[in-house]
């Protein structure tokens, strides 16, 4: 199994370990709940290490990346800046969704998921050799990625590195800027405040230490997990896959159909008739939605017209809530029934996100 | 490991309280509770009805999944415990107060087929094996 330069810190606090995709990862620190919570009311920190960090060096990386993912790098023109996007197979489907730093016109860096990163670093590769063959790529598993998210995190970030402060406080959302060894971003996948800090993996124990002995407790996949959902993020794997589409996976915002750039995908997305929207369900029986169940506006034995892509419990409403990809026609309002198990229960459609910076917008 | 010695138990991770009326109570054991994780939904059979032993009768969802719960006796239901449902998460504080429903045993043959609290141990240990 992987691990992380942080496995030993976790046993020593007591985590529950899990196999996630292959890492061997902390589940929770003994109660998720809290976890979740402290993370929407003061500061929480993940271990992200598992993500993989990749820089892509050399004459032309912007090109590369204009044709590589479905979102537009001429977005990116700051220096720091970042930006969310899909990278497509041919057939529109999504590789992997992956987040794209441009620090300099020879110097962007990608932060992809651990479970696909072998695989986008094969599709990254193969690509490079046939359009940009003299750029660089470099995956970065000597560096390490701790996420501190919470109303209080940015302040709790700089009590453990005081020196940082200047640097980071007027970045804004979706910035990034290096310090010393770190590379810190105000970023997430919480919907809260907070930074993302990549560091040398020999310094990610010490940070980690530091960060709880100013009062950010540890948080593990399962709160990143109803967190992530609160905030109505997707997970790469379940919301989405390269069998689905960006435009029925909540992520139009993030294709750029509009310019003359022709990236990979694109012929196919311009050709294809959208049926189906990812949208929020908020379920009103109890019980509690999972990816995966039947969604239909009348309940029919052959199954649903739609499908939860993730479900759970969301502990800042104190109810179930759920992604779920719904033909078009049904819309924020309307009553659904879900089969969960034997029982068919109701649920409201609703947008998301369902949860922002501590408060519930539903 | 928390296995208390005056409850029996079952395979599935249920424990029963044999009462002095003949009456039994069933929750779920330490190790199930800790498996699952923060517990957030709990459903409990209706009073009245008859359970076979072995026969899913009621569930319990953790933030993490959802378990089946399985009538380690048959018999009929006589009484639920109305603050579980409200309160799943005391089945994480103290499971063994925890309790889920009450039946009247309709079988005593079902009785010699719990285990002991040294029996479910040894269940324990081989699963982890």
């Amino acid at each position: 199994m992987k691990t992380t330069s942080l496995n030993q810190t976790h046993r020593n606090m007591n985590a529950k370990m899990v196999d996630f995709g292959g890492w061997d990862m902390p589940l929770h620190y003994g109660s998720q709940l809290d976890e979740h919570h402290k993370v929407r009311s003061d500061a929480g920190m993940f271990d992200v290490s598992h993500m993989l960090a990749v820089d892509i060096k050399g004459k032309g990386v912007r090109d590369f990346l204009r044709q590589l993912v479905a979102n537009n790098v001429d977005k990116l023109m700051q220096p720091g800046k970042a930006l969310y996007t899909c990278m497509l197979n041919p057939r529109g489907g999504v590789i992997d969704d992956l987040i794209i730093y441009f620090l300099s016109e020879s110097w962007f860096r990608i932060v992809v998921n651990a479970g696909t990163a072998d695989k986008d670093m094969s599709w990254i590769l193969a690509r490079r050799d046939e359009i940009a063959s003299g750029l660089e790529i470099t995956p970065r598993r000597d560096l390490a990625m701790i996420a501190v998210q919470g109303p209080n995190a940015r302040a709790k970030v700089w009590q453990v590195i005081p020196e940082a402060q200047a640097a980071t406080e007027n970045l804004k959302l979706f910035q990034a800027t290096t310090f010393d060894k770190y590379f810190i971003a105000r970023t997430g996948y919480t919907g809260e405040d907070g930074f993302e800090i990549t560091l040398p993996n020999s310094d990610a124990a010490y940070l980690w230490k530091s960060l709880h002995t100013a009062g950010v407790g540890p948080a593990g996949l399962g709160a990143r997990d109803t967190l992530r959902l609160e905030a109505g993020m997707n997970l790469y794997g379940q919301d989405m896959d390269e069998t689905t589409s960006p435009l029925e996976s909540g992520l139009a915002w993030t294709v750029d159909l509009k310019s003359e750039r022709n990236f990979i995908g694109k012929k196919t997305l311009l050709e294809t008739h959208v049926k189906y929207q990812l949208i929020g369900l908020l379920l009103l029986d109890r019980g509690v939605l999972r990816s995966h169940q039947k969604v239909s506006l009348q309940y029919n034995k052959e199954g649903g017209e739609g499908e939860i892509t993730s479900g759970g419990f969301s502990p800042t409403l104190n109810a179930s809530i759920a992604l779920a990809r719904l033909p078009l026609q049904i819309s924020a309002g309307d009553e659904v029934q879900v089969l969960v198990r034997d029982k068919t229960l109701r649920a409201r459609v609703v947008k998301y996100p369902f949860v922002r910076n501590g408060k519930s917008l539903i | 490991m928390n296995i208390p010695t005056h409850l029996k138990y079952t395979k599935s991770h249920e424990w029963v309280k044999l009462e002095e009326d003949g009456t039994a109570i069933i929750g779920i054991t330490h190790h199930a509770q800790e498996l699952l994780g923060d517990m957030v939904f709990v459903e409990i059979p209706q009073v009245g009805r008859h359970l076979k032993q072995g026969e899913e009768c009621a569930v319990v969802e953790s933030v993490k999944a959802a378990a089946d719960v399985y009538a380690p006796i048959s018999g009929e239901v006589i009484t639920t415990n109305p603050e579980i449902e409200s309160a799943p998460e005391k089945i994480n504080q103290d499971t063994y107060s925890a309790w889920l429903y009450k039946l009247k045993p309709s079988n005593t043959a079902d009785l010699s087929e719990l285990l002991d609290s040294t029996e479910y141990q040894k269940v324990l240990e081989s699963e982890t094996h």
